[in-house]
């Protein structure tokens, strides 16, 4: 058995276009620990969602996984038999997804949302087990017998953050569980997710826009750009000495209550997937760009402290833009 | 005045089927001036009646007492020509993205569509030509969106799509619903700053409809802040964040989450 809860190796995705293969996640790679949150973010596109569903093999057509391996707590994502995976799917591994409260089946009440959960997976419920599991999130026993459209959106929140928690996964995938929510709601909501992640011992793939609310939640951070992950730290390194211009970009980009009427965005475009540039991908954006940018793409760097940044120049630290 | 609410309450429910009614929204006082654009940001809980607002703005929705007015007059009465000019004039971007889009059309027609029928191009070819040139104000390609379908796109490519018409259509006032909750943070300040620079420039006026202290105090002018249908605290930007007089107001602020890991925001603790 590996020690990893998830371990994702050149995780490689892409789309049929009509204009050619777009790839939305290019070699990604990266381990988690049981009990670890990694906080992924990037530009709007950048192969988050794509990443996240990989994880539990739901990338439908025109989209395919077409290369790397995913291993939860050992077992072998990509080589499960349709069965297999179906077992693995909220036992092992559980989604919160982008959206989430419309993912809550509007006929049904929660209480068999739940005893459906609990049926497909040979499992006993039970009205004490539902009411324990809306206890660890916060809710009443009696919300067991509404229907979604009866509760407030960060009610329906921590129903589908108690139904992810509820067959006690290794890994759950939140992906962008409260960018709906304001903020004293979205504090109560990631409370409950620590607290229900901490009970059930997994670890966490949380996807999100929010720096200010990765630096909170996240014990590292991933950052995508392009499909890539062009830098991935533990949390204080990524926001005291980021090495990859992009990640600075982010982090001078937030918003803050003590600068007005400011704005600190990155000029320019995305890249197209179609077509990308042949060397770094970022190079057309970049401020500390350099003719070997343009024809070179940089691989991995592997910095101490389990760091690791894709920059021909990650050894050194970026300067303040 | 282009647009106003006056004393505007809304209530849900009640009727033959509909259990206790509810008021969405009470007493709320809007007015955007004719004479020099403005920013209003409208900030609250979810379920604070952001949405009834916005729905209230633009005709979606009337009030069950006081009024929603467009130049001096009542939504409720326009009529055909000026129904159409009003509709021109006022742009609307919503809050769901995953909501807002037909799955059976590719997303240019949302652009050709409208910039026909509000006149702002003669034919078909020249509301292409509009539509292509429509992305870019918010950092998309026009080959990479323009011939997708909606679920070809993730989730911020298809807000941005929203927010590139309204701005396509040239309104006077733009009525944003959470425009920009699925972008990354320096997407989100390049967004907000051209709509900044619309205000400045085209006279664009913005109601910015967000949960999002932060960027409503980076780019309003004024800020509402609403609490179960009830605008509890309302000024200007500089004032309402910085010396805040309503305990809600308060509240929102010290619940921001600090953009700084060394600094602690109480996630590990019980919930209170
Ligand atoms: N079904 C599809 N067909 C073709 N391309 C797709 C499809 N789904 C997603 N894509 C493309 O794949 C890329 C990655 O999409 P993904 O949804 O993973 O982005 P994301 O990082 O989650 O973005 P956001 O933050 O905006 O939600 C985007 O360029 C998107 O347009
Ligand atoms: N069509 C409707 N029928 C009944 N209640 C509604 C309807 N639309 C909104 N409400 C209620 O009105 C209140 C305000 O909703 P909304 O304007 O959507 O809030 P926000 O956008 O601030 O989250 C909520 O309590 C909501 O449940
Ligand atoms: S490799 Fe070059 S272009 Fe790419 S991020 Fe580093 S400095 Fe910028
Ligand atoms: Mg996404
Ligand atoms: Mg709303």
């Amino acid at each position: 058995m590996s020690r990893h809860a998830l371990s994702v190796r050149s995780l490689t995705v892409e789309f049929a276009t009509a204009r050619g293969q777009a790839r939305a996640v290019d070699e990604v790679s990266f381990d988690l620990v049981p009990g670890e949150r990694l906080g992924l973010v990037g530009e709007s596109g950048s192969g988050k969602t794509t990443t996240a569903l990989s994880l539990l093999r739901l990338i439908r057509p025109p989209g395919r996984i077409v290369g790397g391996e995913i291993r939860i707590a050992g077992a072998d994502v990509l080589a499960a038999s349709p069965e297999e995976l179906r077992r693995m799917r909220a036992a092992r591994i559980a989604l919160v997804p982008q959206g989430a409260m419309s993912a809550l089946n509007p006929v049904l009440t929660c209480g068999a949302q739940f005893e459906d959960l609990f049926a497909a997976h040979g499992e006993r419920g039970g009205a004490a087990r539902i009411a324990a599991l809306l206890a660890s999130v916060g809710l009443e026993p009696q919300v067991a017998g509404f229907f979604p459209h009866q509760l407030s959106g960060g009610m329906k929140q921590r129903v589908c953050i108690a139904l992810a928690v509820a067959l006690r996964p290794s890994v759950i995938v939140a992906d962008e569980p409260t960018s709906a929510l304001d903020v004293i709601v979205q504090r109560q909501v990631l409370r409950t997710l620590v607290k229900a992640q901490k009970e059930a011992g997994a670890a966490i793939v949380m996807v999100g826009h929010d720096m200010g609310l990765m630096a909170q939640f996240a014990h590292r951070i991933g950052v995508m750009y392009a499909g890539r992950l062009v830098e991935i730290a533990p949390v204080r390194d990524i926001f005291a000495d980021p090495r990859h211009p992009y990640t600075r970009a982010l982090i001078e980009s937030l918003p803050d209550l003590e600068r007005r009427g400011e704005f600190r965005g990155l000029s320019g475009l995305p890249p197209s997937l179609l077509d990308l540039p042949p060397g770094c991908a970022f190079a057309p954006r970049c401020p500390r760009v350099v003719e070997r940018c343009r024809v070179e793409r940089p691989g991995p760097t592997l910095l101490a402290g389990g760091r690791e940044a894709r920059c021909h120049f990650a050894a050194e630290p970026v300067h303040a833009g | 005045m282009p647009v106003e609410l006056r004393g505007a309450r809304v209530e849900f429910g009640g009727g033959l089927f509909g259990g206790p009614r509810k008021a969405a929204l009470v007493g709320v006082d809007l007015a955007l001036p004719a004479e020099e654009p403005r920013i209003i940001a409208v900030v609250g809980e979810s379920g604070s009646g952001k949405t009834t607002l916005t729905r209230l703005l633009l005709g979606l929705l009337r009030p069950t007492a006081g009024s929603a007015l467009w130049r001096g007059r009542e939504l409720s009465s326009l009529g055909g020509e000026d129904w159409r000019a009003y509709r021109r004039e006022v742009q609307a971007v919503f809050q769901d993205p995953f909501g807002s889009f037909n799955p059976v059309y590719r997303v240019d027609r949302m652009l050709v569509l409208p910039a026909l029928t509000f006149g702002l191009a003669r034919d078909e070819q020249e509301a292409r030509a509009l539509a292509t040139t429509a992305p870019a104000a918010v950092g998309l390609r026009p080959a990479d969106t323009l011939g997708r379908f909606p679920h070809q796109l993730s989730g911020g490519q298809r807000q941005r799509l929203m927010v590139a018409r309204a701005v396509m259509l040239r309104p006077r006032v733009l009525v944003a619903d959470e425009p920009v909750s699925m972008v990354d943070a320096s997407l989100r300040a390049a967004i907000l700053e051209s709509l900044w620079q619309l205000t400045r420039e085209a006279g664009l006026s913005l109601v910015y409809i967000t949960h999002d202290l932060a960027t409503a105090y980076a780019i309003a002018d004024e800020i509402l802040v609403m609490r179960h249908g009830e605008v509890v605290e309302r000024g200007d930007a500089v004032a309402v964040i910085r010396r805040p007089s309503h305990p809600y107001t308060r509240e929102l602020i010290a619940a921001l989450p600090p953009p700084d890991p060394t600094v602690d925001w109480g996630l590990e603790k019980a919930e209170e």
